[in-house]
């Protein structure tokens, strides 16, 4: 796995594309990415599809082996660093890829207004996912209505994956500060009566 | 292209659901949403994230907008909620300001509670007999409601102060205000003269009723004091010959450099018995000597003051006898109204006549201040004169009624008359027995009411407080005399809340009568000289360019002054 950041300039050369959708149900899907550890970041929003494209949150990313019968072994034992190893094994490029999952949290409608719930249908398959930039990340976050979609993202990291989220929106965000404090209310009204987890997401967006 | 296209920040069904929304609830807005409540205890609103339960003050006026009806009320609490039970038992770490920020008013947010008392429909403002719906919008009361529920300034209302915290004029019914009697209640210093000053203007202004004012420590005739400002115009300087002063210590007055409209004089043999009686405590005496005053008359007649005070010790001991009255009660009693011989305005034999002339005032449309001057910190002098005076005219005013009723002549113009210290007069133990317990009781049917002022409603009896038309209070904070203020009005456990929590200065809880509903109000500024020209009246220069306009009208220019 690796960040968003600093693939950016390979994103770019592809119009910011990542990858394509591998597999998609109506609240997440799954893409490979095109090349191995560019998977965006966690808690990064995606856009797949292009006539009515879905947006989803990255809560999940991984690198593994092409072929689920021949399971991954290290390879460095002689090397002196891990440059060194890759260097000596180039075919281990051919035999892994990175996929990431995101949880989806939202949709252009037919008249390309955001609409911040559930798509009619899944993503299609072979779908180009992109990253979404700052303007685009700011107008999906103009309401937060989506958070609950979020919290509850099929992962056991739901959190860290939300407070991963929001730290990116604030960021794009010129004010990140007031940004935070709108979207801490949200996030306590939408999990009213779990304080514990309110607390502790907020303990991670500063 | 991935057809996005960057948005104005709306959402794709058009409505802005932006969370950053702040505001306050003192700048006239929006407040909360109406979460629960019942017709007797009042709506619970939540508060909206963005306003703090430190910017809603107890006592202010909140209007609800329900789907058909628009409720006015008066915030009566404020609570602390949260919608986590931890909260309270494992508080969360506030170190970090984003929590604090984003729990308050979410997960812990503030809860008021909002009397409805008034519907505002299409014909007025009526008594409201529902609440209003799961959801209705709480916000503070605009201008515009106050102005719908208590009148715009004029035409019989008068502009007394304003509703808490807001710039809208609110208005007090002077003609309801005088259709009964009413009461200022307040701790000392808490402003009642002020306001009492205020309603008397008020009435004087509106020209329907007269006053009769027993001006106990020279507060109301010609000029009083202010706690900010040395002095402010009394209602004489304000109405000049609209108003007489009746002086009980001409002396006092000429050394004010004042000259009163009438000398008040007392005689010996115009005080009865009943006059007694109300002294009876303040004098220290014995019911049994109250009897004797009554036995004593039977015997003398009118002078029975002065023969009990010509009696020798031998006479006097002969009297007892002949009467069957105890020595001792009988000296005692001989002791107690020798000191009327201290009172300068009492004199012998019959006295002037003070009634007659109060009585020849208030007919042609004046008002009457009597001031004690030196005797106002004798409260015996005071209780003794108020009460005389007041028998007499009262006695007067039923006989007019009276043949008012029979058609024989028109009805007396309706009198008001304020007393001080009321709880000496209305006490249970003489309320019944005093012509002021009278007056109180029988409401208006003798165009009599009273205009009471006291800092101890506790002392005066129940069934006159419960008589009260319009009742003003300022601070009380003794709990005995916030009940007497209450007792017998609906909500009266919220008003408490507020009542509770005035200021100490120029600001009352105002219900009653001569108002739509209870509200706490800021008594408006008196004692500067725009607050003059604000009820009204024209200053020394305006009012001398003015005579002399007139003069100028009837009888052409004078030499010199051109023309």
């Amino acid at each position: 796995m690796n960040g968003g950041a600093g693939n950016s300039g390979a994103a770019d050369a592809l119009g910011g594309r990542v990858g394509e959708v591998v597999a998609a149900s109506t609240t997440a899907f799954t893409a490979q990415c095109y090349r191995l550890y560019e998977a965006p970041a966690l808690g990064r929003l995606v856009r797949c599809g292009e006539d009515a494209p879905t947006y989803g949150v990255v809560y999940d990313a991984a690198t593994e082996s092409v072929d689920p019968s021949r399971h991954a072994i290290p390879r460095g034992i002689d090397a002196a660093t891990e440059a060194d190893a890759l260097a000596a094994n180039p075919q281990l490029e051919r035999l892994l890829h990175t996929r990431f999952s995101a949880v989806i949290v939202g949709h252009l409608d037919g008249g390309g207004a955001v609409m911040r719930r559930l798509p009619p249908y899944a993503p299609r398959m072979y779908a180009f996912v992109a990253e979404c930039g700052d303007g685009e990340l700011r107008d999906f976050c103009a309401s937060l209505e989506f958070l609950p979609t979020l919290l509850a993202a099929p992962t056991a990291a739901q959190d860290e994956v939300a407070a991963a989220f929001l730290r990116h929106a604030a960021a794009a965000h010129p004010n990140p500060r007031d940004f935070l404090g709108g979207a801490g209310k949200e996030l306590a009204a939408a999990l009213a009566g779990q304080l514990p987890r309110v607390t502790a997401i907020l303990g991670r967006l500063l | 292209m991935n057809g996005y296209a960057p948005s104005d920040g709306r959402n794709g069904d058009g409505r802005n659901h932006d969370w950053r929304r702040g505001g306050a609830a003192a700048d006239g807005g929006e407040l909360g949403m109406v979460v629960s409540g019942s017709l007797t205890d009042g709506v619970a609103v939540r508060l909206d994230a963005g306003v703090s339960v430190e910017d809603v003050k107890v006592g202010t006026l909140v209007s609800v907008q329900g789907s058909q009806t628009r409720f006015l009320g008066t915030l009566t609490g404020v609570e602390l909620g949260s919608s986590d039970p931890t909260l309270a038992s494992s508080p969360p770490d506030v170190s970090n300001p984003l929590v604090a920020e984003a729990l308050a008013g979410t997960a812990a947010y503030g809860t008021i509670t909002v009397e409805p008392t008034l519907a505002l429909g299409v014909g007025g403002a009526q008594p409201a007999k529902t609440i209003p719906p799961h959801f209705a919008r709480a916000s503070a009361a605009s201008e515009d409601d106050v102005a719908l529920v208590f009148g715009e300034e004029g035409d019989g209302r008068f502009h007394i102060g304003n509703p808490m915290d807001m710039e809208a004029k609110l208005c007090l019914n002077i003609d309801e205000l005088v259709k009964r009697s009413n009461g200022v209640f307040g701790k000392s210093g808490t402003g009642k003269t002020y306001l009492t000053r205020l309603l008397l203007i008020g009435i004087l202004q509106r020209g329907e009723a007269a006053n009769l004012i027993f001006d106990m420590h020279g507060e109301y005739g010609w000029r009083g004091s202010s706690e900010h400002m040395n002095e402010v115009k009394g209602l004489k300087q304000l109405f000049g010959s609209r108003v007489a002063v009746f002086s009980l210590d001409p002396e006092s007055a000429r050394r004010r450099g004042l000259q009163s409209d009438y000398d008040v004089r007392i005689g010996c043999d115009d005080i009865e018995p009943e006059d007694v009686a109300v002294i009876a405590d303040e004098w220290n005496l014995s019911d049994v000597a109250v009897e004797a005053t009554y036995t004593l008359e039977r015997r003398f007649g009118g002078r029975w003051i002065s023969a009990l005070a010509d009696l020798d010790a031998e006479g006097s001991n002969e009297l007892a006898r002949e009467l069957n009255i105890p020595h001792s009660t009988l000296s005692a009693l001989r002791n107690r109204l020798s000191r009327l011989r201290r009172f300068d305005f009492v004199v012998d034999g019959k006295g002037g006549s003070a009634v007659n002339e109060m009585l020849a005032y208030i007919n042609d449309g004046r008002h009457v201040v009597l001031e004690f001057g030196r005797y106002g910190n004798d409260i015996g002098a005071y209780l003794l004169v108020a009460n005389m005076l007041t028998r007499r005219v009262h006695k007067r005013y039923v006989e007019l009624s009276e043949r008012a009723s029979g058609g024989a002549a028109e009805r007396p113009r309706p009198l008001v008359i304020t007393i001080e210290e009321a709880h000496k007069f209305l006490s249970p133990a003489i309320a019944k027995n005093t012509i002021f317990g009278s007056i109180a009781r029988e409401m208006r049917k003798y165009n009599v009411t009273l205009l009471v002022v006291d800092q101890r409603p506790s002392g005066i009896d129940e069934e006159v407080m419960s008589q009260l038309g319009t009742k003003i209070a300022c601070l009380l904070d003794n709990e005995r005399d916030a009940d007497a203020v209450l007792s017998g009005v609906s909500g009266s456990r919220k008003l408490r809340t507020a009542l509770s929590r005035l200021e100490s200065n120029r600001q009352a809880l105002a219900f009653g009568h001569a108002l739509p509903m209870p509200v706490v109000m800021q008594t408006r500024e008196y004692g500067s000289a725009e607050s003059y020209r604000e009820l009204g009246f024209s200053d020394a220069s305006e009012l001398r360019a003015r005579a002399e306009r007139d003069t100028d009208l009837l009888f052409g220019a004078a030499p010199g002054r051109g023309g």
